[in-house]
Protein backbone atom coordinates (compact mmCIF):
# COMPACT_ATOMS: atom_id res chain seq x y z
CA UNK A 1 0.00 0.00 0.00
CA UNK A 2 1.20 3.51 -0.83
CA UNK A 3 2.15 5.81 1.92
CA UNK A 4 4.22 9.13 2.43
CA UNK A 5 7.70 8.14 3.43
CA UNK A 6 9.22 9.58 7.19
CA UNK A 7 11.79 11.78 7.22
CA UNK A 8 13.88 13.99 9.49
CA UNK A 9 11.56 17.38 9.63
CA UNK A 10 13.41 19.66 11.16
CA UNK A 11 16.17 19.46 9.45
CA UNK A 12 14.27 19.62 6.18
CA UNK A 13 12.07 22.76 7.32
CA UNK A 14 15.15 24.80 7.76
CA UNK A 15 16.45 23.20 4.69
CA UNK A 16 14.07 24.19 2.82
CA UNK A 17 13.56 27.76 3.90
CA UNK A 18 17.08 28.33 3.04
CA UNK A 19 17.11 27.03 -0.17
CA UNK A 20 13.93 29.08 -0.93
CA UNK A 21 15.72 31.81 0.07
CA UNK A 22 18.36 31.39 -2.18
CA UNK A 23 16.65 30.48 -5.43
CA UNK A 24 14.33 34.06 -4.96
CA UNK A 25 18.68 35.21 -6.18
CA UNK A 26 17.84 32.37 -9.07
CA UNK A 27 21.12 30.79 -7.08
CA UNK A 28 20.97 26.99 -6.55
CA UNK A 29 23.37 25.05 -3.46
CA UNK A 30 25.87 23.76 -6.10
CA UNK A 31 26.14 27.33 -7.96
CA UNK A 32 24.31 25.82 -10.98
CA UNK A 33 22.05 27.84 -13.43
CA UNK A 34 18.02 26.96 -12.87
CA UNK A 35 17.65 24.58 -15.55
CA UNK A 36 21.51 23.90 -16.14
CA UNK A 37 22.79 19.92 -15.31
CA UNK A 38 25.17 18.88 -13.96
CA UNK A 39 28.23 17.30 -15.68
CA UNK A 40 26.92 14.18 -17.57
CA UNK A 41 29.58 11.40 -17.86
CA UNK A 42 28.85 7.97 -20.35
CA UNK A 43 30.69 5.07 -20.68
CA UNK A 44 29.92 2.41 -22.90
CA UNK A 45 30.57 -0.95 -22.96
CA UNK A 46 31.93 -1.11 -19.84
CA UNK A 47 30.71 -4.93 -19.37
CA UNK A 48 31.81 -7.33 -21.92
CA UNK A 49 29.65 -10.03 -21.40
CA UNK A 50 26.31 -7.66 -21.84
CA UNK A 51 25.00 -7.24 -25.14
CA UNK A 52 25.60 -3.29 -24.71
CA UNK A 53 26.08 -1.56 -21.59
CA UNK A 54 26.71 1.97 -20.31
CA UNK A 55 27.96 3.67 -16.75
CA UNK A 56 26.54 6.74 -16.25
CA UNK A 57 27.40 9.43 -13.97
CA UNK A 58 25.45 12.44 -13.36
CA UNK A 59 26.92 14.64 -10.66
CA UNK A 60 27.35 12.13 -7.73
CA UNK A 61 24.45 10.16 -9.51
CA UNK A 62 26.10 7.08 -11.05
CA UNK A 63 23.90 3.97 -12.05
CA UNK A 64 24.91 1.13 -14.64
CA UNK A 65 22.96 0.03 -17.69
CA UNK A 66 23.48 -3.59 -19.19
CA UNK A 67 21.52 -5.02 -21.98
CA UNK A 68 21.21 -9.15 -22.56
CA UNK A 69 19.27 -10.46 -25.68
CA UNK A 70 17.10 -13.59 -25.47
CA UNK A 71 14.34 -15.00 -27.90
CA UNK A 72 11.14 -15.72 -26.79
CA UNK A 73 7.60 -15.76 -27.94
CA UNK A 74 6.08 -12.65 -28.26
CA UNK A 75 2.90 -10.63 -26.57
CA UNK A 76 -0.10 -12.52 -28.14
CA UNK A 77 -1.42 -9.26 -28.65
CA UNK A 78 1.56 -8.38 -30.74
CA UNK A 79 2.72 -11.00 -32.73
CA UNK A 80 4.60 -8.78 -35.11
CA UNK A 81 6.68 -7.03 -32.08
CA UNK A 82 10.20 -8.31 -30.67
CA UNK A 83 9.75 -7.92 -26.81
CA UNK A 84 11.96 -4.61 -25.21
CA UNK A 85 11.95 -5.13 -21.24
CA UNK A 86 13.34 -2.38 -19.19
CA UNK A 87 13.99 -2.57 -15.62
CA UNK A 88 16.12 -0.60 -12.83
CA UNK A 89 16.94 -2.06 -9.31
CA UNK A 90 18.20 0.93 -6.27
CA UNK A 91 20.93 -1.34 -5.03
CA UNK A 92 21.82 -1.56 -1.33
CA UNK A 93 24.88 -0.17 -1.74
CA UNK A 94 23.81 2.97 -3.44
CA UNK A 95 22.89 5.13 0.00
CA UNK A 96 22.51 4.89 3.54
CA UNK A 97 19.27 4.50 3.05
CA UNK A 98 18.50 1.57 0.41
CA UNK A 99 17.77 -1.76 1.82
CA UNK A 100 17.37 -4.97 0.04
CA UNK A 101 14.51 -6.66 -0.42
CA UNK A 102 11.91 -6.67 -3.15
CA UNK A 103 11.62 -2.94 -4.98
CA UNK A 104 9.79 -0.30 -3.23
CA UNK A 105 7.26 1.71 -4.67
CA UNK A 106 9.99 4.75 -5.66
CA UNK A 107 11.92 1.90 -7.68
CA UNK A 108 9.02 0.67 -9.78
CA UNK A 109 7.93 3.82 -10.55
CA UNK A 110 11.96 4.49 -11.39
CA UNK A 111 11.70 1.42 -13.79
CA UNK A 112 8.39 2.12 -15.32
CA UNK A 113 8.84 5.71 -16.41
CA UNK A 114 12.26 4.70 -17.77
CA UNK A 115 10.43 2.22 -19.75
CA UNK A 116 7.39 4.23 -20.96
CA UNK A 117 10.14 6.75 -22.02
CA UNK A 118 12.32 4.52 -24.91
CA UNK A 119 8.82 2.36 -25.44
CA UNK A 120 6.56 5.01 -26.12
CA UNK A 121 9.20 7.04 -28.08
CA UNK A 122 9.34 4.35 -30.34
CA UNK A 123 13.40 4.18 -29.89
CA UNK A 124 13.63 0.68 -31.19
CA UNK A 125 11.81 -0.09 -33.81
CA UNK A 126 10.28 -3.63 -32.59
CA UNK A 127 9.05 -5.16 -35.78
CA UNK A 128 12.04 -5.66 -36.76
CA UNK A 129 13.17 -8.03 -34.09
CA UNK A 130 10.64 -10.29 -35.37
CA UNK A 131 11.92 -14.33 -36.15
CA UNK A 132 8.90 -16.01 -36.74
CA UNK A 133 5.61 -13.68 -36.48
CA UNK A 134 3.36 -14.88 -33.31
CA UNK A 135 6.08 -17.39 -32.26
CA UNK A 136 9.59 -16.59 -32.07
CA UNK A 137 10.95 -12.47 -31.20
CA UNK A 138 14.12 -11.23 -29.55
CA UNK A 139 13.83 -10.52 -26.43
CA UNK A 140 16.00 -6.98 -25.13
CA UNK A 141 16.41 -6.82 -21.43
CA UNK A 142 17.61 -3.92 -20.45
CA UNK A 143 18.35 -3.76 -16.60
CA UNK A 144 19.61 -0.76 -14.56
CA UNK A 145 21.59 -0.81 -11.46
CA UNK A 146 21.38 2.56 -9.16
CA UNK A 147 25.43 2.59 -7.78
CA UNK A 148 25.39 6.14 -5.77
CA UNK A 149 22.46 8.28 -5.11
CA UNK A 150 22.23 11.79 -5.22
CA UNK A 151 19.12 12.70 -6.90
CA UNK A 152 17.59 12.36 -10.42
CA UNK A 153 17.58 8.88 -10.59
CA UNK A 154 14.77 9.37 -12.91
CA UNK A 155 17.12 11.11 -15.55
CA UNK A 156 20.56 9.02 -15.13
CA UNK A 157 18.80 5.85 -15.50
CA UNK A 158 17.24 6.50 -18.43
CA UNK A 159 20.65 8.27 -19.99
CA UNK A 160 22.17 4.90 -19.23
CA UNK A 161 19.56 2.87 -20.82
CA UNK A 162 19.55 4.74 -24.17
CA UNK A 163 23.75 4.59 -24.14
CA UNK A 164 23.63 1.25 -23.70
CA UNK A 165 20.84 0.30 -26.64
CA UNK A 166 22.53 2.79 -28.74
CA UNK A 167 25.93 0.80 -28.79
CA UNK A 168 23.89 -3.00 -27.80
CA UNK A 169 25.34 -5.35 -30.44
CA UNK A 170 22.49 -8.02 -30.94
CA UNK A 171 23.51 -11.48 -32.30
CA UNK A 172 22.16 -11.98 -35.61
CA UNK A 173 19.86 -14.69 -35.57
CA UNK A 174 18.17 -16.70 -39.08
CA UNK A 175 15.28 -18.89 -39.30
CA UNK A 176 16.59 -22.30 -41.20
CA UNK A 177 13.56 -25.09 -41.32
CA UNK A 178 11.40 -23.54 -39.24
CA UNK A 179 14.41 -23.63 -36.73
CA UNK A 180 16.57 -20.49 -35.13
CA UNK A 181 20.19 -20.75 -35.94
CA UNK A 182 23.15 -18.00 -34.88
CA UNK A 183 24.80 -17.15 -37.66
CA UNK A 184 27.76 -16.29 -34.82
CA UNK A 185 27.34 -12.46 -36.49
CA UNK A 186 26.29 -9.64 -34.65
CA UNK A 187 24.12 -6.88 -35.26
CA UNK A 188 23.06 -3.24 -34.00
CA UNK A 189 19.46 -2.87 -32.45
CA UNK A 190 17.22 -1.06 -35.16
CA UNK A 191 17.05 2.27 -33.62
CA UNK A 192 14.68 5.01 -34.75
CA UNK A 193 15.34 8.27 -32.14
CA UNK A 194 17.01 9.32 -29.25
CA UNK A 195 14.30 9.94 -26.64
CA UNK A 196 15.93 12.13 -23.97
CA UNK A 197 14.50 12.56 -20.24
CA UNK A 198 14.11 15.49 -17.98
CA UNK A 199 13.29 16.04 -14.65
CA UNK A 200 12.83 18.69 -13.37
CA UNK A 201 11.39 19.87 -10.08
CA UNK A 202 8.97 22.68 -8.02
CA UNK A 203 10.45 24.44 -4.54
CA UNK A 204 7.98 27.50 -3.88
CA UNK A 205 7.51 29.47 -7.18
CA UNK A 206 10.89 28.33 -8.69
CA UNK A 207 11.66 25.07 -11.16
CA UNK A 208 14.86 23.80 -11.63
CA UNK A 209 16.38 20.89 -13.60
CA UNK A 210 18.09 18.10 -12.59
CA UNK A 211 18.00 17.56 -8.95
CA UNK A 212 20.07 17.06 -6.47
CA UNK A 213 18.74 14.29 -3.61
CA UNK A 214 19.12 17.54 -1.22
CA UNK A 215 17.39 19.54 -3.62
CA UNK A 216 14.36 16.34 -4.20
CA UNK A 217 14.17 16.77 -0.12
CA UNK A 218 12.98 20.06 -0.75
CA UNK A 219 10.71 19.67 -3.75
CA UNK A 220 7.03 20.71 -3.66
CA UNK A 221 6.47 18.75 -6.44
CA UNK A 222 8.66 16.89 -9.81
CA UNK A 223 7.75 16.14 -13.29
CA UNK A 224 9.65 14.17 -15.57
CA UNK A 225 9.16 14.24 -19.60
CA UNK A 226 10.43 12.65 -22.47
CA UNK A 227 11.20 14.12 -25.43
CA UNK A 228 12.07 12.43 -28.93
CA UNK A 229 14.56 13.75 -31.44
CA UNK A 230 11.28 15.60 -33.47
CA UNK A 231 10.94 17.58 -30.29
CA UNK A 232 7.92 15.36 -29.41
CA UNK A 233 6.45 14.96 -25.91
CA UNK A 234 6.27 11.21 -25.42
CA UNK A 235 6.22 10.27 -21.83
CA UNK A 236 5.46 12.17 -18.83
CA UNK A 237 5.29 12.22 -15.33
CA UNK A 238 4.73 14.00 -12.39
CA UNK A 239 5.49 13.00 -8.87
CA UNK A 240 5.54 14.35 -5.27
CA UNK A 241 2.92 15.60 -3.39
CA UNK A 242 2.45 19.21 -4.78
CA UNK A 243 1.08 20.51 -7.60
CA UNK A 244 1.62 22.38 -10.76
CA UNK A 245 -0.40 25.34 -12.24
CA UNK A 246 -0.93 25.28 -15.78
CA UNK A 247 1.58 27.50 -16.69
CA UNK A 248 4.40 25.66 -14.93
CA UNK A 249 3.18 22.83 -16.78
CA UNK A 250 3.85 25.07 -19.90
CA UNK A 251 7.50 26.23 -18.86
CA UNK A 252 7.95 22.76 -18.14
CA UNK A 253 7.33 21.62 -21.57
CA UNK A 254 9.48 24.23 -23.21
CA UNK A 255 12.07 23.36 -21.27
CA UNK A 256 12.41 19.98 -21.40
CA UNK A 257 12.30 19.97 -25.09
CA UNK A 258 15.34 22.51 -25.05
CA UNK A 259 17.34 20.52 -22.87
CA UNK A 260 16.67 17.57 -24.69
CA UNK A 261 17.88 19.03 -28.11
CA UNK A 262 21.05 19.84 -25.87
CA UNK A 263 21.81 16.66 -23.96
CA UNK A 264 20.91 14.76 -27.12
CA UNK A 265 23.85 15.26 -28.90
CA UNK A 266 25.93 14.47 -25.38
CA UNK A 267 24.28 10.51 -25.72
CA UNK A 268 24.99 10.34 -29.64
CA UNK A 269 28.80 11.80 -29.59
CA UNK A 270 29.54 9.16 -26.46
CA UNK A 271 27.77 6.19 -28.26
CA UNK A 272 29.03 7.11 -31.98
CA UNK A 273 32.67 6.77 -30.62
CA UNK A 274 32.42 4.11 -27.79
CA UNK B 1 3.54 0.67 -30.87
CA UNK B 2 0.23 2.43 -31.56
CA UNK B 3 -1.99 1.64 -34.84
CA UNK B 4 -4.20 4.18 -36.41
CA UNK B 5 -7.34 2.55 -37.13
CA UNK B 6 -10.41 4.35 -37.92
CA UNK B 7 -11.45 5.78 -34.75
CA UNK B 8 -13.52 8.70 -35.41
CA UNK B 9 -15.67 9.28 -38.19
CA UNK B 10 -16.25 12.11 -41.01
CA UNK B 11 -19.04 13.53 -38.66
CA UNK B 12 -16.53 13.65 -35.82
CA UNK B 13 -18.62 10.37 -33.78
CA UNK B 14 -16.33 8.19 -31.57
CA UNK B 15 -16.69 4.36 -31.80
CA UNK B 16 -18.47 4.95 -28.71
CA UNK B 17 -21.18 7.00 -29.92
CA UNK B 18 -19.22 10.29 -28.48
CA UNK B 19 -18.15 14.01 -29.86
CA UNK B 20 -14.53 14.19 -29.04
CA UNK B 21 -15.31 16.61 -26.49
CA UNK B 22 -17.89 14.61 -24.41
CA UNK B 23 -17.45 12.48 -21.35
CA UNK B 24 -18.62 9.01 -20.94
CA UNK B 25 -21.96 8.34 -18.56
CA UNK B 26 -20.93 9.11 -15.42
CA UNK B 27 -22.61 8.02 -12.19
CA UNK B 28 -21.32 9.06 -8.82
CA UNK B 29 -22.80 7.49 -5.41
CA UNK B 30 -21.71 8.72 -1.83
CA UNK B 31 -22.07 6.25 1.39
CA UNK B 32 -22.52 3.37 -0.16
CA UNK B 33 -20.60 0.99 2.33
CA UNK B 34 -21.77 0.55 5.96
CA UNK B 35 -18.59 0.12 7.94
CA UNK B 36 -16.16 2.72 6.15
CA UNK B 37 -15.92 6.36 8.07
CA UNK B 38 -16.49 7.62 4.21
CA UNK B 39 -17.34 5.91 1.31
CA UNK B 40 -18.38 6.25 -2.72
CA UNK B 41 -19.15 4.32 -5.87
CA UNK B 42 -18.31 5.04 -9.50
CA UNK B 43 -19.15 4.33 -12.90
CA UNK B 44 -17.43 5.76 -15.44
CA UNK B 45 -18.46 4.67 -18.74
CA UNK B 46 -18.08 0.76 -17.80
CA UNK B 47 -15.43 1.17 -14.73
CA UNK B 48 -17.21 -0.12 -11.89
CA UNK B 49 -15.23 1.14 -8.84
CA UNK B 50 -16.06 1.41 -4.97
CA UNK B 51 -13.91 3.09 -2.66
CA UNK B 52 -13.65 3.12 1.57
CA UNK B 53 -11.88 5.83 3.70
CA UNK B 54 -10.78 4.66 7.24
CA UNK B 55 -9.50 7.27 9.76
CA UNK B 56 -8.22 10.01 10.64
CA UNK B 57 -7.37 6.79 12.84
CA UNK B 58 -4.95 5.56 14.86
CA UNK B 59 -1.80 4.64 12.80
CA UNK B 60 -0.65 0.54 12.74
CA UNK B 61 2.19 0.19 12.29
CA UNK B 62 3.18 2.55 14.93
CA UNK B 63 6.27 3.86 13.65
CA UNK B 64 4.66 5.14 10.72
CA UNK B 65 2.84 7.76 12.48
CA UNK B 66 4.14 11.54 11.90
CA UNK B 67 4.07 13.92 14.80
CA UNK B 68 2.95 16.73 12.60
CA UNK B 69 0.50 15.50 10.68
CA UNK B 70 -1.88 12.58 9.04
CA UNK B 71 -0.13 9.87 7.30
CA UNK B 72 -2.13 9.19 3.63
CA UNK B 73 -2.02 5.98 2.61
CA UNK B 74 -3.49 4.44 -0.96
CA UNK B 75 -4.39 0.87 -2.42
CA UNK B 76 -5.36 0.77 -6.00
CA UNK B 77 -6.40 -2.37 -6.73
CA UNK B 78 -8.21 -4.42 -9.40
CA UNK B 79 -10.25 -7.55 -8.50
CA UNK B 80 -9.76 -10.70 -10.47
CA UNK B 81 -13.23 -11.03 -12.46
CA UNK B 82 -12.55 -6.73 -13.21
CA UNK B 83 -10.88 -7.83 -16.81
CA UNK B 84 -11.03 -10.07 -19.79
CA UNK B 85 -8.28 -12.53 -18.19
CA UNK B 86 -8.40 -13.36 -15.13
CA UNK B 87 -5.95 -10.85 -13.11
CA UNK B 88 -3.64 -12.23 -10.39
CA UNK B 89 -4.98 -10.73 -7.29
CA UNK B 90 -1.64 -9.85 -5.85
CA UNK B 91 -0.69 -6.28 -6.35
CA UNK B 92 1.00 -6.02 -9.74
CA UNK B 93 3.66 -3.30 -10.69
CA UNK B 94 1.47 -1.51 -12.47
CA UNK B 95 -1.33 -1.48 -9.37
CA UNK B 96 1.70 -0.02 -7.06
CA UNK B 97 2.51 2.79 -9.37
CA UNK B 98 -1.45 3.74 -9.87
CA UNK B 99 -1.27 3.60 -5.88
CA UNK B 100 1.65 5.90 -5.37
CA UNK B 101 0.11 8.10 -8.12
CA UNK B 102 -3.15 8.25 -6.97
CA UNK B 103 -1.63 8.99 -3.40
CA UNK B 104 0.29 11.98 -4.84
CA UNK B 105 -2.96 13.20 -6.47
CA UNK B 106 -4.99 13.35 -3.31
CA UNK B 107 -2.86 14.34 -0.59
CA UNK B 108 -2.47 18.08 -2.00
CA UNK B 109 -6.10 18.58 -0.99
CA UNK B 110 -5.98 17.12 2.28
CA UNK B 111 -5.41 19.00 5.37
CA UNK B 112 -3.42 16.33 6.67
CA UNK B 113 -1.87 18.73 9.36
CA UNK B 114 -4.98 19.06 11.39
CA UNK B 115 -4.55 15.27 12.40
CA UNK B 116 -1.10 14.40 13.55
CA UNK B 117 -0.02 11.05 14.32
CA UNK B 118 -3.13 9.21 12.75
CA UNK B 119 -3.41 7.51 9.50
CA UNK B 120 -6.07 7.95 6.75
CA UNK B 121 -6.55 5.02 4.72
CA UNK B 122 -7.84 5.41 1.20
CA UNK B 123 -8.53 1.84 -0.99
CA UNK B 124 -9.95 2.07 -4.02
CA UNK B 125 -11.04 -1.47 -5.87
CA UNK B 126 -11.60 -1.79 -9.84
CA UNK B 127 -14.81 -3.99 -9.63
CA UNK B 128 -15.10 -3.68 -13.54
CA UNK B 129 -12.15 -1.87 -15.76
CA UNK B 130 -12.30 0.23 -18.97
CA UNK B 131 -10.13 3.12 -20.01
CA UNK B 132 -9.40 5.65 -17.25
CA UNK B 133 -9.67 3.60 -14.24
CA UNK B 134 -6.74 5.43 -12.16
CA UNK B 135 -9.23 8.80 -13.18
CA UNK B 136 -12.10 7.68 -11.60
CA UNK B 137 -10.43 5.85 -8.89
CA UNK B 138 -9.00 9.52 -7.54
CA UNK B 139 -12.61 11.17 -8.45
CA UNK B 140 -14.50 8.49 -6.21
CA UNK B 141 -11.49 8.90 -3.88
CA UNK B 142 -12.20 12.30 -3.10
CA UNK B 143 -15.96 12.27 -3.11
CA UNK B 144 -15.20 9.42 -0.60
CA UNK B 145 -12.73 11.15 1.66
CA UNK B 146 -15.51 14.22 2.04
CA UNK B 147 -17.53 11.59 3.01
CA UNK B 148 -15.32 10.54 5.80
CA UNK B 149 -15.20 14.55 6.32
CA UNK B 150 -11.68 14.89 6.19
CA UNK B 151 -10.84 18.55 5.65
CA UNK B 152 -10.08 19.46 2.42
CA UNK B 153 -8.86 22.89 0.76
CA UNK B 154 -10.71 21.77 -2.83
CA UNK B 155 -12.16 17.95 -4.35
CA UNK B 156 -9.94 16.39 -6.56
CA UNK B 157 -11.26 15.26 -10.05
CA UNK B 158 -9.87 13.53 -12.01
CA UNK B 159 -9.77 12.55 -15.86
CA UNK B 160 -8.07 11.93 -19.18
CA UNK B 161 -7.42 13.53 -22.49
CA UNK B 162 -5.53 11.87 -25.36
CA UNK B 163 -4.61 11.64 -29.44
CA UNK B 164 -6.74 9.77 -31.64
CA UNK B 165 -7.01 9.59 -35.39
CA UNK B 166 -4.91 12.71 -35.13
CA UNK B 167 -7.41 14.62 -33.24
CA UNK B 168 -7.35 15.35 -29.80
CA UNK B 169 -10.11 13.83 -27.59
CA UNK B 170 -11.64 14.17 -24.03
CA UNK B 171 -11.62 11.21 -21.95
CA UNK B 172 -10.35 7.84 -23.68
CA UNK B 173 -12.07 4.96 -23.47
CA UNK B 174 -10.42 1.62 -23.32
CA UNK B 175 -10.44 0.45 -27.40
CA UNK B 176 -8.89 4.48 -27.85
CA UNK B 177 -6.40 3.78 -25.24
CA UNK B 178 -4.76 0.83 -26.97
CA UNK B 179 -5.17 1.90 -30.27
CA UNK B 180 -4.87 5.68 -29.60
CA UNK B 181 -1.65 7.57 -30.26
CA UNK B 182 -1.35 9.46 -26.48
CA UNK B 183 -3.04 8.97 -23.73
CA UNK B 184 -2.94 12.20 -20.53
CA UNK B 185 -4.59 11.20 -17.53
CA UNK B 186 -4.72 14.44 -15.44
CA UNK B 187 -5.83 15.46 -12.01
CA UNK B 188 -7.09 18.65 -10.84
CA UNK B 189 -7.95 20.84 -7.88
CA UNK B 190 -11.02 22.84 -9.59
CA UNK B 191 -11.37 25.76 -7.68
CA UNK B 192 -7.65 26.41 -7.14
CA UNK B 193 -6.63 25.42 -10.01
CA UNK B 194 -4.06 23.14 -9.62
CA UNK B 195 -2.77 19.94 -11.11
CA UNK B 196 -2.48 16.80 -9.04
CA UNK B 197 -2.04 14.25 -11.43
CA UNK B 198 -0.64 14.21 -14.88
CA UNK B 199 0.80 11.86 -17.02
CA UNK B 200 1.17 10.83 -20.22
CA UNK B 201 2.27 8.34 -22.93
CA UNK B 202 2.30 8.19 -26.41
CA UNK B 203 3.49 11.05 -28.59
CA UNK B 204 2.62 14.33 -28.86
CA UNK B 205 3.98 17.60 -30.64
CA UNK B 206 4.43 21.17 -28.36
CA UNK B 207 1.41 22.73 -29.45
CA UNK B 208 -0.89 19.56 -29.28
CA UNK B 209 0.05 18.83 -25.85
CA UNK B 210 -0.78 22.38 -24.40
CA UNK B 211 -4.67 21.41 -26.24
CA UNK B 212 -4.66 18.21 -24.97
CA UNK B 213 -3.95 19.46 -21.49
CA UNK B 214 -6.67 22.06 -22.04
CA UNK B 215 -9.12 19.49 -22.82
CA UNK B 216 -8.44 17.46 -19.98
CA UNK B 217 -8.89 20.57 -17.66
CA UNK B 218 -12.33 21.07 -19.13
CA UNK B 219 -13.12 17.61 -18.66
CA UNK B 220 -11.88 17.45 -14.69
CA UNK B 221 -14.81 20.97 -14.39
CA UNK B 222 -17.37 19.01 -15.93
CA UNK B 223 -16.29 15.78 -13.56
CA UNK B 224 -16.36 18.05 -10.68
CA UNK B 225 -19.60 19.22 -11.38
CA UNK B 226 -21.01 15.77 -11.04
CA UNK B 227 -18.74 15.29 -7.68
CA UNK B 228 -20.81 18.21 -5.98
CA UNK B 229 -24.16 16.66 -7.46
CA UNK B 230 -23.32 13.85 -5.65
CA UNK B 231 -22.56 15.23 -2.24
CA UNK B 232 -25.41 17.43 -2.43
CA UNK B 233 -27.77 14.66 -3.43
CA UNK B 234 -26.39 12.55 -0.24
CA UNK B 235 -26.69 15.75 2.54
CA UNK B 236 -29.07 18.05 1.48
CA UNK B 237 -31.46 15.87 -0.69
CA UNK B 238 -31.72 16.86 -4.35
CA UNK B 239 -33.61 19.78 -4.79
CA UNK B 240 -31.11 21.92 -4.40
CA UNK B 241 -29.40 23.74 -7.17
CA UNK B 242 -25.96 23.18 -7.20
CA UNK B 243 -24.50 25.61 -9.46
CA UNK B 244 -25.53 28.47 -6.83
CA UNK B 245 -22.92 27.03 -4.46
CA UNK B 246 -20.08 26.82 -6.32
Amino acid sequence: MSSARKSNMIVEHLRRAQMKELLAERKRLDGRGLTESRPIKIETNVIKKANGSALVTLGNTQVIAGVKVETDEPYEELPDKGLLICNAEVLPLASAYAEPGPPDEDAIELARVVDRGIRESEMIDLKKLVLIEGQKVYAVFVDVGVLNVDGNLFDATSYAVVSALLTAKLPKLEVKDGKIVDTGKLMPAPIKTVPVSVTMVRIGDTIIADPTSEEEACMDARVTMTTDADGHVCAVQKGGTGTFTVEQIHHVVETAISKGEEIRPIIKKVTESG
Amino acid sequence: MKVLGKLINEQGIRTDGRRVDELRPIKIEVGVLKNADGSSYIEFGKNKIVVAVYGPKEVHPKHMALPDRSVLRCRYHMSPFSVEERKNPAPSRREIEISKVTREALEPALMLDDYPRTAIDVYIEVLQADGGSRCAGITAASVALADAGVNMKDLVASCAAGKVDDTIVLDINDEEDKEGQADMPLALLPNLNQITLMQMDGILAKDEYKKCLDTAIEGCKKVYQLQKEALMKKYFGTEIEVGNLA
